[in-house]
């Protein structure tokens, strides 16, 4: 092992390790109204019911500046913003034309957009290219199995971050783990998978919370995003070996009733707002050494179907937060909704590869040189762009 | 065409001439004394391995050895290997119990595939049909469910209260209890196992989410309705009763789609839904690469305007709830798929739904995915060539196509090439261990851990089956924790130990006393167990073993 790796990792900052967050909208989130283009009036003509209205008018956007603003339900995440610590990338995408959700998925996700046969997901690559020591909990997923994004050669941990996180379970017993140890010897995947959630096991057992009791009138402790994101702060915080962590969240296949400032779409996106910045907050000065980026497999159709709601589409919006991140504004070549400039005559086009920022951020803030970006996406070259400065 | 529903079929199970033939046919060989019992109840525990069900063990096996005397004695060659009698009902079946080892031992594997491929010729066991019976939302039409459990409507123009559809809903829990409940004890218990792992096969192809407003309400209704019924069944028929079905035209929000500016079914000005056109070709049929082009989507979204539900507000007082509205149809004729569909109505769709079903995509699509099911994650293209074959001969007959790959060599060979999704692990630890159980609850919980709350796939892929889809650091030690607290006897799946609704973890401390023995268990299960695991066991303490077994990593694949 070389002599850098930790130590030089870790005294990039101040001491913190730097961690990136990625959390993955599945169901394809309606970007359009995340981010709102209330400066053109084709917006507005394509959706007569659930355009958001703009700013400074009844139940408007908030401005981000004087073309796009934030669906008023993220309002929660308007302190990020003017701090400079959020950002957004529109019209960003997959250059795969897909409209399959699994399809578009797999593709985000093994950072191959159009080959189903890629191995392994792109943050497993990316663990594997971050240098210094790994430990089972380099990388962390949200949930009870393992997403397609962290599959790979490298050790992943994964668990869920219900209220029962911390619970004791009976093989917590060393006499009785002593014994299944012995059953998952050797170097088969059931093996490993064994080995490995046995030393996340250990190490994350030590960090978790007690598991959080119901309230005084019974009811149970709290299960929501809010809680969610600030359990996974606390282990965070706590895990200093956590350097990549992975959630998904799903339920934004908006094709019936999405509704404006108020509806389905607004009672997803304000909880997950506010986790976002309570994320931030419970991280404290750890923030500034993490970013968060948002991803959805593609964007939805420019105009409103026949229902309220809105069908599958291509480009979409890409957040990107955190303390290092040069925020504060929205980037990308705003491709506009005039109808020659849409793709396929229909939804918003894609003119920035969801790699470009992924590579901007991976390249800046874990700091890799491109040599390893060509292994995280293979045949990917990002084109320079202001993308090169998201990061500071 | 209504469906008949199988609770219907139930009943015919539980047709007291048949269950008395065959206890006369019994009671004449000297199986089993003459007056045993002519009712449903008949005998008594006779297998400390399922108390509570030692009416339908016994049943089970005396079936077994009423086949044995009805046919010739089965060769050593015809019976299979224990390692293949394992086989055969970690795939057909949801793993072997003690009883079904019996069975096929004494029948044979070709027989037991035989009868398993034509579940109306086994009866169901009375005590199953008993349990099922109690459940008695399962005996409502989606109309009636909607009626009954459905939100409150103004009753002469006064609006319900926001409390009273609180408790409404909350009332309506137990539709989908029971369903669960209902589902688990199937598994469990019926001795038509294939159609029980087909029915799981088909609920995951079609998936619809318990979870998506009124769909709670259907869930139950749709499994028993639309595919129970056609698990071993013609896949157009099929394909045409989830189409029909509430569950689904809700699920997927077919309800709402309509001829653009036409007026919906709430009154509104309405238009196009893509959503249940593209999963229909996506997931249902074509399969993704099945040559269907955006316009595609468009065309059959067009086809399928008017496809709804019967209003609230002119409900029946039963029925399947399903309305075909032609003022909400979109007019004109329809180029789809290369075709030409002129304008008729309701019939476009039933035409739109033949092609579908004869396309050779379809045959291609349903055959890889039974053959990842069946056989392994990444079938031979040769097996599903040769069954996509089978399926266009017989013009979609399910039955013949899984007669076809249960023949294959490719079957055969694959022995524990499959890992178990969290929903066969649980059940099969269950099955294998014989704990009883009348509390699906504990069950229920260890699925939604692992990360598969059964009705609770949000999206229309379904579940999947595959070791990538399950394997995880997570799940090993979930695993090894829910075997060790089942074969400790503190899974609360008992009467008197009612689990709270939500338990999300099993915890357990083992003891010797109470844990289950772990000798027939080592027995039944010999065949799977690795060398290095029957060394470990060899070694360990007693009241390990059961939980070492069921944890062990031959007991994590079939």
């Amino acid at each position: 092992m070389l002599p850098l790796g930790g130590s030089a990792w870790a005294a990039a900052s101040d001491g913190g390790p730097k961690r990136l967050v990625v959390v993955m909208l599945r169901g394809a989130v309606d970007g359009l109204n995340v981010v709102v283009p209330y400066g053109e009036e084709a917006y507005y003509t394509a959706r007569p019911t659930i355009a958001i209205a703009k700013p400074g008018t009844d139940n408007g956007g908030v401005a981000l500046d004087d073309h796009f603003a934030l669906h008023p339900a993220l309002a929660g995440l308007t302190p990020l913003w003017q701090a400079k610590q959020l950002a957004f990338v529109h019209a960003a995408g997959s250059p795969d034309p897909t409209r399959s959700h699994f399809d578009a998925q797999l593709f985000i996700e093994n950072g191959t957009p159009g080959r189903h046969a890629t191995a392994d997901g792109w943050m497993n690559r990316l663990l594997a290219a971050l240098p210094g020591p790994h430990s089972p909990t380099s990388a962390v997923a949200v949930g009870p199995t393992l997403p397609e994004i962290l599959r790979g050669r490298v050790a992943v941990a994964n668990l869920p971050l219900g209220p029962a996180a911390g619970s004791a379970l009976v093989i917590d017993r060393p006499e009785i783990a002593g014994v299944f140890d012995r059953l998952y010897v050797g170097n088969d995947p059931m093996a490993r998978a064994w080995q490995q959630g046995r030393a996340a096991r250990a190490e994350l057992i030590a960090e978790l919370p007690e598991p959080e009791a119901p309230a005084e009138n019974g009811a149970p402790p709290p299960n929501n995003l809010l809680a969610q994101a600030k359990r996974l702060a606390g282990l965070i915080s706590r895990d200093r070996n956590i350097r990549l962590a992975f959630l998904s969240l799903g339920g934004w296949d908006t094709h019936v009733r999405q509704g404006n400032d108020k509806g389905q779409l607004a009672d997803r996106l304000r909880p997950f707002g506010d986790g976002l910045a309570a994320f931030a907050q419970a991280l404290g000065r750890d923030w500034d050494d993490t970013i968060v980026v948002v991803l959805s497999e593609f964007g939805r159709t420019v105009k409103e179907n026949g229902d309220g709601g809105t069908d599958h589409g291509h480009g979409n919006v890409v957040w990107v937060l955190g303390g290092g991140v040069r925020g504060g504004r929205v980037y990308g070549d705003w491709p506009g909704l005039a109808p020659a400039a849409l793709y396929e005559g229909r939804d918003l086009a894609v003119t920035t590869d969801y790699r470009s920022v992924l590579a901007a951020v991976i390249g800046r803030h874990l700091r890799l040189p491109d040599r390893a970006l060509t292994q995280i996406f293979p045949s990917f070259a990002p084109p320079h762009s202001d993308l090169d400065r998201i990061v500071a | 065409m209504p469906v008949k529903t199988a609770f219907i079929k139930l009943e015919d199970s539980c047709d007291s001439r048949r269950q008395m033939t065959t206890l006369r046919f019994l009671s004449d060989v000297g199986v089993i004394p003459a007056k045993a019992g002519i009712d449903c109840g008949i005998a008594r525990a006779a297998d400390k391995w399922i108390p509570a069900f030692s009416g339908m063990t016994k049943l089970a096996a005396v079936s077994g050895l009423l086949l044995l005397a009805l046919s010739q004695p089965v060769s050593a060659g015809e019976r299979g290997s224990d390692r293949q009698i394992l086989h055969v009902l970690d795939r057909l079946a949801f793993g072997p119990t003690a009883q079904d080892v019996d069975h096929v031992n004494a029948v044979g594997i070709d027989r037991y595939v035989a009868e398993q491929l034509d579940p109306a010729s086994i009866p169901e066991p009375p005590e199953l049909s008993e349990r099922l019976a109690a459940l008695d939302t399962l005996k409502l039409d989606p109309v009636q469910l909607f009626a009954e459990y459905g939100p409150l409507r103004a009753v002469d123009g006064v609006k319900p209260s926001p409390d009273e559809q609180k408790v409404r809903r909350q009332r309506s829990r137990i539709i989908l209890q029971q369903a669960q409940e209902a589902r688990i004890l199937r598994a469990l218990y019926s001795p038509r196992q294939l159609q029980e792992v087909m029915v799981d096969f088909w609920y995951n192809h079609f998936n619809v989410f318990a979870g998506k407003a009124l769909d709670h309400l259907w869930i139950g209704a749709y499994e028993q309705e639309a595919l129970r019924p056609h698990a071993l069944g013609k896949f157009r028929d099929l394909l045409g009763a989830v189409a029909h079905h509430p569950a689904m035209l809700f699920y997927l929000d077919n309800v709402q789609n309509a001829a653009p500016g036409s007026k919906g079914p709430n009154g509104r000005e309405a238009g196009l839904n893509e959503n249940y056109a593209r999963e229909l070709m996506e997931l249902h049929t074509l399969g993704v690469d099945g040559g269907y082009t955006q316009d595609d989507v468009i065309a059959l979204a067009r086809i399928l305007t008017g496809w709804g539900l019967v209003p609230p507000n002119s409900l029946p007082e039963k029925g399947s709830g399903f309305g075909f509205y032609p003022a909400r149809h979109e007019q004109g004729s329809k180029h789809f798929l290369g075709q030409d569909i002129a304008a008729n109505g309701e019939a476009e769709g039933e035409q739109a739904l033949d092609m579908l079903a004869k396309s050779p995509a379809t045959a291609h699509h349903i055959a890889s995915e039974l053959a990842q099911y069946f056989v392994t994650d990444n079938p031979p293209i040769a097996l599903i060539d040769r069954l996509a074959g089978r399926f266009t001969e017989t013009d979609g007959d399910i039955r013949e196509v899984l007669k076809t790959l249960f023949a294959s060599r490719e079957f055969s060979d694959s022995i524990g090439g499959k890992y178990k999704t969290p929903y066969r692990f649980v059940l099969s630890a269950v099955r294998a261990a014989g704990v009883p159980v009348k509390n699906p609850k504990p069950l229920l919980a260890a699925m939604a851990r692992l990360g598969q709350p059964l009705y609770g796939c949000p999206t229309p892929d379904g579940y999947r089956d595959t070791e990538d889809a399950w394997l995880s650091p997570d799940a090993s030690m979930l695993r090894v924790n829910f075997a060790a607290a089942l074969a400790d006897r503190k899974l609360p799946v008992g009467p008197e130990a009612p689990a709270p609704d939500d338990s999300p973890v099993v915890r357990a401390s083992v003891t010797a006393d109470e844990s289950i023995d772990a000798t027939p268990l080592e027995k039944l299960l010999a065949p799977v167990l690795t060398s290095s695991t029957r060394t470990a066991l060899a070694a360990a303490p007693a009241e390990l073993r059961a939980a070492m077994i069921l944890g062990s990593p031959g007991f994590m694949r079939r």
